[in-house]
């Protein structure tokens, strides 16, 4: 039997599973169905226990691991050969949340199954229950994927199809986002189980490494799968000029938007390296088919960087799996470790933190916690580690640089805030300090940056390193007022630097140079582009009034009180951060028009098509600006859970000291 | 279980159907007088097929020594059985349209050779077998020879090119060194042991220390240059560069594999279980290969010596799984192997198709290839991110398996490995991209598309197919990978939750 399944990997058919043959000195239970799904209502369902060996089962007992929600009445007994046995479970809808994932155990003497922890003479056998088990974000992630597959089957020289095809893919992740933010319940906390998660899909992948398929959303990371859902829409628009194979243009941009979403949807940190992963194959090539000049050069530096930080991820990740406790899969299976990012932070950061666990004669958790903070700084990117964005970006196409800014560099704060905090919460503690320090480096070094810059993109690139740093000091001041404004602050940088970047883009579409010194008076020449590149400017600076404003408000409001001298210095990034804005501002739209440009037909105004790029950000920038509340609704129960985790460790900790 | 000679012929039959086959090529050829590389080439696929047979009819899951216990037969030599048939069927197929093996001479076609390729081929295929089924050093050191002096024709197999005669000559002469010493630690394990039987040198009751670890490192530098570890690596660039690519995809698979296997076998069977230093070698070992294999092939220009480089790499990174000692580890060299088969395959596969299409073996003559031909980079571009390392590829699951098996041992020292790995694997996505970006960054010199055969297509769509959807069947791989390490760890076979 065991040699069969290399036939079928070698003939690439992944089939296995064939049933076993009754032994008829054994007894074989056989449970059916194994995954059971309940009605959105709530009621019974059933599962039937058979036993097809030879010599009567005994069943020890049937029992619940998890899910409060479901109950079972079944008595266990002993099936005699042939005999069945009905167990009949009940799912009693709470009022708290419309969804429930939870396991059923059979423990029985039948050897076929795993054994049972602590319990060497039982088997476990699982039954999945799952109450309405929601597919939106698999939805979300997987419809560009599968448009990638469409947009490779457009048949060669149709290249307006293909961008249709994938602008009207791009546009289906929107109109669910939009759908989740309708549907979206902002008063989900963790008190409402599932640990305050929302729109939840929950089974079992690769069972022999306890793997699981776990997505879910909450206030951490609705907004951002709202904002990766709008920044790719914009950007496909955006790359509406391609004419180099457009194709493999559009199919590696779809896969791309895959890989962003999976990020952010997914619960278990080997999927979630997994996106992490796939993320980087399409950037590379984005980045060097498409690119500028030197785009060889900042590909591979780009997926260098990326790479050397994820591996210490994997590092980290693989340590993390052999030091958490004993748990159970959702499909009720026992297992030894854990992926389950959720089961991870709130089961297990105890465990992690406990002073006699080393590793490499350091403190586990802060090793742990420094090797997967460097992977994600390097993503930000925090000061040292920057020096990939400026290339990236400069030699990135327009709607590449628009992804890269608006997205990807939120999942370096992200992943902080998802692992770093979720998992390692008393490190975290340990780190905030250095968090806030290097954070106020990255707005004060990347505002003194974009000074120097002759290049406006390189500019807006250094603006964008300059911005992440805010993010850095409103995360580590552990208020809900900072990680309300670090996370503000995330979603606003998307939106406006999108603009910023669409900006620069339509500028050098015309003039074939991005160098801030050869243009003089464009608005005089292209007001519409001159209003909306004001606007976008202004609401970069921090206007108040404009959304950039409010992210960077609360970050100060937030970490003043916890780190004094520091904030204050941050605070000065302002100043220049308003500067160097004002000063490219100043240097291309006002003053006279450049003499080199003899021919002023070359300058038309905005398109109809750059417009409506811009509009759609412009619309939130401008209504974020004056009622923020709609987003700090969103996710203010998600930070104030996550903050409740961290401080919540550190108060024990604390407490531990005295004596 | 040890049976007696007659009673092992039926578990010994997938190789005797293999010297059947040899047998047949080579007298066909004889008595029709005229060669022809279809004939022989059908010969030799159909003799694999029944040798395939033959391992499925015969394997029962029992292990049992053969021929009064010169060699065994077990769910782990199966492994290996149908790990070398595919090999060997892979690159035979490749073969029968390479202009590297059978017309070698530019212009000039002929089969003159073909029946002996194959024959050639088939044997280093027994060979193989009989090294990872060797229970006993003489049979250990037989077997190894085989597969070596196979290894030698095969290399200068293109007799009229000096590259390809200097690859053999370089081979032969290294591998007569390691040979050597190899022979010596051997003898000094006869000497502690009084016998050449694994089991026997297993069991010696309190050896001198000393004298036994400088019979197993000396042992050591015999596997060490079939699997090309450093410092027994040097002649891999060379070889795998001047050798035809066929027989180049055929030693960077197949003798590696069965170099993993006879060294799995000895680790359990001829190293007293109270040995501890012997994961230290390994591992010091393994991290100077890996990081020398990647550093030296930053530089290459050729792609088979780049590829070489890297093949010298991953010995390292599959050196891990044996330095982490137990079930996990061992069982992830197998998974790693087996995925090891399709990529790198798939990336010889598609230098071969290439130079059949004209095009040579420099890095630079792969600029463009993106657009002058588009499935062929397709295929490298997805091998060479499963060499990286990058998920969804197989190597990805398979680099997972090695560092978790060595990461779940703990420790200092396995811990510092991983992250040496790690890193090693970070450094090895700097060369492989310099393949992408020849092929899809850069300008074609020539912009004429390149077709390639319509077999090689196939054989390199099975390739990129496979290493691209492992991850489906990775549950039943792994299973399977448990099972035949199931006699030295009784509970492999039950999945990973329950350790």
């Amino acid at each position: 039997m065991n040699r069969l399944p290399i036939l079928f990997v070698l003939a690439a058919i992944p089939l296995w599973g064939a049933t076993a043959a009754a032994d008829p000195a054994k007894p074989h239970l056989v449970v059916t169905p194994t995954t059971l799904d309940f009605p959105i209502e709530g009621g019974p369902a059933q599962v039937v226990l058979e036993n097809r060996g030879g010599i009567p089962l005994n069943i020890h007992a049937i029992r619940l691991v998890e899910g409060t929600d479901f109950s079972v009445a079944t008595q266990a007994r002993a099936l005699a050969p042939g005999e069945k046995l009905p167990v009949t479970i009940t799912y009693n809808k709470s009022k708290l949340r419309n969804q429930a994932f939870g396991g059923l155990q059979i423990l029985t003497n039948d050897e076929s199954y795993p054994v049972a922890p602590h319990q060497p003479n039982d088997h476990i056998a699982g039954v999945a229950l799952r109450a309405n088990s929601s597919c939106l974000l698999s939805l979300m992630v997987f419809i560009p994927l599968l448009g990638m597959l469409l947009v490779l089957l457009v048949p060669k020289g149709r290249e307006d199809l293909v961008k249709w095809v994938a602008l009207s893919i791009a546009a289906v992740p929107t109109v669910l986002a939009v759908y989740l933010y309708a549907k979206f319940d902002p008063n989900v906390s963790m008190q409402s189980g599932n640990y305050g998660l929302q729109f939840i899909q929950h089974s079992v992948w690769i069972p022999s490494f306890n793997v699981e398929f776990y997505f879910g959303v909450d206030g951490l990371s609705v907004s951002m799968l709202i904002l990766t859902a709008l920044v790719s829409l914009v950007a496909v628009g955006a790359s509406w000029g391609i004419t180099k194979q457009v194709r493999g243009y559009f199919a590696m941009f779809l896969l791309l938007e895959a890989g962003m979403m999976g990020v952010f949807c997914a619960l278990d940190f080997f999927l979630f390296y997994i996106f992490w992963e796939v993320m980087l194959l399409p950037m590379y090539f984005l980045i060097g088919i498409w690119g500028g000049p030197r785009k060889e050069y900042a590909a591979i530096k780009f997926f260098l960087y990326t790479l050397a930080g994820s591996v210490l991820m994997l590092l980290v990740l693989i340590a993390l799996y052999y030091n958490s406790a004993e748990t159970t899969l959702v499909s009720g299976q026992p297992a030894a470790h854990t992926f389950d990012l959720m089961k991870l932070s709130y089961l297990n950061s105890r465990l992690f933190a406990s002073p006699s666990l080393t590793l490499l004669g350091f403190d586990f958790a802060k090793i742990c916690w420094i090797g997967l903070f460097i992977g994600f700084a390097i993503k930000i990117p925090m000061f040292p580690f920057h020096t990939w964005l400026p290339d990236a970006h400069v030699e990135a196409p327009t709607a590449i640089s628009v992804i890269l800014a608006g997205v990807l560099l939120k999942m370096g704060t992200y992943g902080i805030l998802r692992i770093n905090f979720g998992i390692l919460p008393e490190a975290t503690q340990w780190a905030g300090t250095a968090m806030a320090v290097f954070g106020t480096i990255n707005i004060l070094y990347g505002a003194f940056c974009a000074f120097a810059q002759k290049d406006l993109k390189k500019l807006v690139a250094y603006s964008s390193v300059s911005h992440m740093g805010y993010c850095l000091v409103g995360m580590a001041a552990f208020t809900q007022t900072g990680f309300n404004g670090a996370m503000m602050q995330m979603f606003n940088h998307g939106t406006i630097t999108s603009m910023l970047f669409i900006l620069v883009g339509v500028l050098y579409d015309r003039a074939h140079t991005r160098e801030i010194d050869k243009f003089g008076g464009m608005a005089t020449q292209m007001p519409k582009y001159a209003a909306f590149f004001g606007f976008a400017f202004m609401a970069s600076l921090g206007l108040p009034g404009l959304s950039g404003f409010i992210g960077e408000a609360l970050v100060f409001l937030g970490a003043f009180p916890v780190y004094r001298i520091i904030t204050i210095l941050a605070a000065t990034g302002v100043i220049f951060t308003a500067a160097y804005h004002l000063w490219a501002l100043q240097r291309i739209q006002l003053g006279k028009w450049n003499e080199i440009w003899t021919d002023k037909s070359i300058f038309p105004d905005l398109t109809l098509r750059e417009t409506l790029t811009l509009v759609p950000m412009a619309a939130i920038v401008l209504l974020l600006g004056f009622y923020p509340m709609p987003m700090l609704t969103l996710i203010n129960n998600g930070m104030n859970d996550l903050l409740q985790h961290v401080t919540g460790h550190a108060a024990a900790g604390a407490l531990a000291l005295v004596p | 279980m040890t049976l007696d000679n007659i009673a092992s012929m039926k578990y010994f039959a997938p190789e005797l159907i293999l010297s059947i086959g040899i047998l047949a090529i080579l007298t066909v050829d004889l008595i029709v007088g005229k060669p022809d590389r279809k004939r022989s080439s059908l010969l030799a696929m159909s003799t694999l097929v029944l040798a395939l047979l033959a391992t499925l009819v015969t394997s029962d899951g029992v292990s049992r020594g053969l021929f009064g216990g010169l060699i065994a037969r077990d769910p782990f030599t199966d492994f290996f059985k149908l790990l070398f048939i595919a090999t060997t069927a892979f690159v035979g197929v490749a073969a029968l349209r390479s202009r590297d093996t059978i017309e070698y001479q530019p212009g000039e076609y002929q089969d003159k050779e073909s029946g002996e390729f194959y024959a050639l081929t088939l044997t280093a295929a027994i060979g193989m077998m009989l090294m990872a089924a060797a229970t006993d050093l003489l049979m250990a050191f037989l077997s190894l020879e085989l597969v070596s002096i196979l290894s030698y024709i095969l290399a200068g197999f293109k007799r009229r090119d000096r590259k390809s005669s200097e690859a053999s000559l370089k081979y032969v002469i290294y591998g007569g060194v390691a040979s050597g010493v190899m022979l010596y630690g051997m003898s000094l394990l006869y000497g502690l042991a009084g016998s050449t039987s694994l089991s026997a040198i297993h069991a010696i009751k309190d050896p001198p220390l000393l004298t036994l670890i400088a019979a197993i490192t000396l042992c050591f530098a015999g596997f060490g240059y079939k699997i090309a570890s450093v410092p027994f690596h040097m002649w891999c660039p060379d070889v795998y560069e001047g050798a035809p690519t066929p027989v180049t995809a055929f030693l960077s698979v197949g003798p590696k594999a069965a170099g993993f296997a006879l060294l799995i076998r000895f680790f359990h069977g001829a190293i007293p279980a109270d040995v501890r230093s012997v994961p230290l070698i390994l591992g010091l070992i393994a991290a100077a290969t890996m990081t020398l294999g990647n550093l030296a092939a930053i530089n290459q220009t050729n792609i088979k010596r780049l590829l070489a480089y890297s093949s010298i790499a991953h010995a390292g990174y599959i050196l891990l799984g044996l330095v982490a000692g137990n079930d996990d580890g061992q069982r992830a060299i197998l998974l790693y192997l087996v995925t090891y088969l399709f990529m790198n395959l798939g990336a010889f596969l598609v230098v071969m198709a290439m130079s059949d299409a004209g095009l040579g073996e420099e890095l630079s003559e792969y600029r463009g290839l993106g657009k002058r031909a588009a499935f062929p980079a397709l295929v490298m571009a997805i091998c060479l991110f499963s060499l990286t390392g990058l998920p969804p590829f197989a190597g990805f699951f398979g680099k997972f398996y090695l560092f978790a098996a060595l990461l779940s041992r703990g420790g200092t020292f396995n811990t510092a490995l991983a992250l040496i790995g790690i890193l090693n694997s970070a450094v090895s996505l700097y060369y492989y991209a310099r393949i992408l970006r020849a092929m899809y960054f850069e300008k074609p010199t020539n912009e004429a598309p390149i077709l390639e055969a319509s077999l090689h297509r196939w054989n390199m769509g099975i390739m990129a197919a496979v290493t691209m959807g492992l991850w489906l069947a990775w549950t039943p791989l792994v299973d399977f990978a448990g099972a035949s390490i199931v006699q030295w760890y009784p509970h492999a076979t039950q999945v990973a939750s329950l350790h």
